[in-house]
């Protein structure tokens, strides 16, 4: 069973931020491939997974920005309706919460969903879902997307 | 080892009898030689002045007196009778003068006597003396003061930290007299040279001349492989040696022989009781050339009169917790940025660099702190910032009393003017 590593980025929610940290990204020539915004009226969490997380870390962290990996599930759905519902199925009789999930899907191919839950329990979540016929992404397939 | 057992650890009433003498003589030469006391002091008879509790009845000296008698005119005697002039370095405004006779430069040297001695000197100890000689007091006020105890002085002043590390080493100093800050220079020097500055012989040290905390000291300690104690004073009063730490280092013992200390509201000028954190002021009773009356030093501290379980029984100060220029009013609560600088520094997730808002919002004051999260903490999910946030803002709040709005802010977002970030901004406006 396989995990891939999430960015994630502390931004303050002021105008401009976002856009710094793409800008960064892409000179570093980092190609983004999810990505989701966690936020309060305060400040926000972005969290994406991209080609060279570890690369990413550091051309974020030069900048100045708070910033960390995070292993994540990254789960192949059938991309019809029901397709989510059955993997939470999976999850549900574990009793372990998921802490926040974000989804993707390309036309004619699976969807996936990164997921992290409760606790660092995801590899007991991503046995599960594999035990129940579910596809996880490894680092590979999931950064090149 | 107590230097001067008789002054150090007298009874209560036999030290307030001492006082009250002293005082009395004080004020009577004042009122005739210093204009500026015959003005001020036109009501008062020295014999008004019984016991302590009627200290209240004498003015106030404030640096802005020194200022408008700029720079002999708060002199008690004549240039003849003077042999030392230093000055204040003067950081918010003019030079302040202060004068010496050879009896002043006695006591002087005895309160350095008594500082070192509470930090363990003996005769046979080489100090180490990094504090700048010159027109500041440091340097030479712990020179005399090592001389008359009978350790070696090592005449180092400030600079060139190389050097005074290879002279460390090779001249075997055990005790260490410099600014806080030049300790931890010392430690970052030592480290980048591969002196080990730790293993050398240096024991204690005794540092002062600027306001440190707890963590600041723990540092210290440990980086220097060194027992840190402060040591307190100002050229108005004397310079360094006003108050000590000895070795339970639990407030800082005030040469109360020499200084009548009071802590009063900074904004009503009442004497606060023991444990109530307000503007130190200083009588001297015993100086010749600049005895001054209720000196505001605009340091905020507590005082604490209980007897210590070293032997003495002079009153002790706590750490300088800041300055009545950095005090805040908010919804009528004293407030110093230190006290909250002190929470934040106990936070590894956050970067010591803060700013403090306030703000009035329909007649009601409001307090932001905005504080940067350190670049090597991170989270991945907004609840564990929100506690994060929760948590610094319940410190602090505990700490001043008030409530108070914390905002996270981005590693270096906050602004840093040349050398010293702006702290606190204050945008109430007192003429709506």
């Amino acid at each position: 069973m396989q995990m891939i590593q999430q960015v994630s980025v502390f931004l303050e929610n002021k105008s401009g931020r976002l856009a710094e940290v793409t800008a960064a990204l892409a000179a570093a020539n980092i190609n983004i491939v999810a990505l989701s915004i966690a936020e309060t009226s305060d400040f926000g969490i972005l969290r994406f997974i991209c080609d060279q997380p570890a690369q990413a870390v550091d051309v974020l962290r030069e900048a100045g920005f708070s910033v960390g990996e995070t292993d994540v599930l990254a789960v192949q759905l059938p991309h019809r309706p029901g397709g989510l519902a059955e993997a939470l199925d999976v999850i549900e009789p574990l009793n372990i919460n998921i802490e926040y999930l974000y989804a993707f899907a390309n036309p004619g191919q699976d969807a996936v969903v990164v997921m992290r839950v409760e606790n660092g329990r995801n590899q007991q979540v991503g046995e599960a879902l594999e035990q129940a016929g579910f596809g996880l992404l490894s680092p590979q397939q999931a950064y090149n997307l | 080892m107590i230097w001067d057992v008789r002054s150090e650890c007298m009874s209560a009433d036999e030290r307030e009898a001492l006082q009250v003498r002293r005082l009395q003589a004080m004020l009577g030469r004042v009122k005739a030689a210093v204009p500026c006391y015959t003005e001020l002091l036109a009501e008062v008879d020295p014999q008004d002045i019984q016991s302590l509790s009627d200290l209240g009845k004498l003015p106030f000296t404030t640096k802005d007196d020194l200022r408008e008698y700029y720079p002999y005119g708060m002199f008690a005697v004549p240039m003849e009778d003077v042999v030392r002039i230093h000055s204040s370095s003067g950081t918010t405004g003019k030079l302040t003068v202060v004068g010496y006779t050879p009896h002043d430069i006695q006591i002087w040297a005895e309160t350095i006597a008594r500082t070192l001695c509470g930090l363990g000197a003996v005769r046979g100890d080489i100090l180490h003396n990094a504090y700048g000689y010159g027109m500041f007091t440091g340097g030479l006020g712990l020179h005399y003061g090592g001389e008359l105890l009978g350790v070696a002085v090592l005449p180092m002043s400030g600079g060139n930290t190389k050097r005074q590390l290879t002279i460390m080493k090779e001249f075997g100093s055990n005790l260490l007299s410099c600014t806080p800050s030049y300790a931890l220079r010392l430690a970052e020097v030592a480290e980048e040279e591969g002196i080990d500055i730790a293993a050398l012989p240096l024991r204690a040290g005794s540092l002062g001349a600027e306001p440190w905390s707890e963590s600041m000291r723990q540092e210290i300690e440990s980086r220097l492989g060194i027992k840190a104690y402060n040591i307190y004073g100002l050229s108005e009063v004397m310079g360094p040696g006003v108050s000590f730490e000895c070795e339970f280092q639990e407030g800082s013992h005030i040469n109360e022989d020499h200084f009548i200390p009071e802590t009063i509201d900074p904004e009503t000028g009442e004497v606060l009781p023991d444990g109530e954190y307000g503007e130190l002021v200083f009588t001297c009773i015993t100086k010749e050339c600049l005895p001054l009356v209720r000196y505001r030093t605009r340091d905020i501290c507590s005082l604490n009169h209980q007897p210590c379980a070293c032997g003495r029984t002079t009153t002790r100060m706590s750490q300088v917790a800041g300055r009545t220029d950095d005090m805040l009013i908010i919804r009528g609560v004293n407030v110093f940025p230190s006290q909250i600088e002190q929470v934040l520094v106990g936070f590894d997730e956050l970067e010591p660099q803060y700013q403090i808002v306030v703000d009035r919002e329909k007649a009601l004051d409001e307090l932001e702190v905005h504080v940067e999260v350190s670049p090597s903490y991170f989270a991945d999910r907004v609840g564990e910032l929100e506690i994060l946030r929760d948590r610094v803002g319940n410190e602090i709040a505990s700490v001043l009393g008030i409530s108070l709005q914390v905002h996270l802010a981005e590693p270096q977002s906050l602004a840093r003017s040349e050398g010293k970030a702006q702290r606190v901004v204050d945008k109430r406006d007192f003429n709506k």
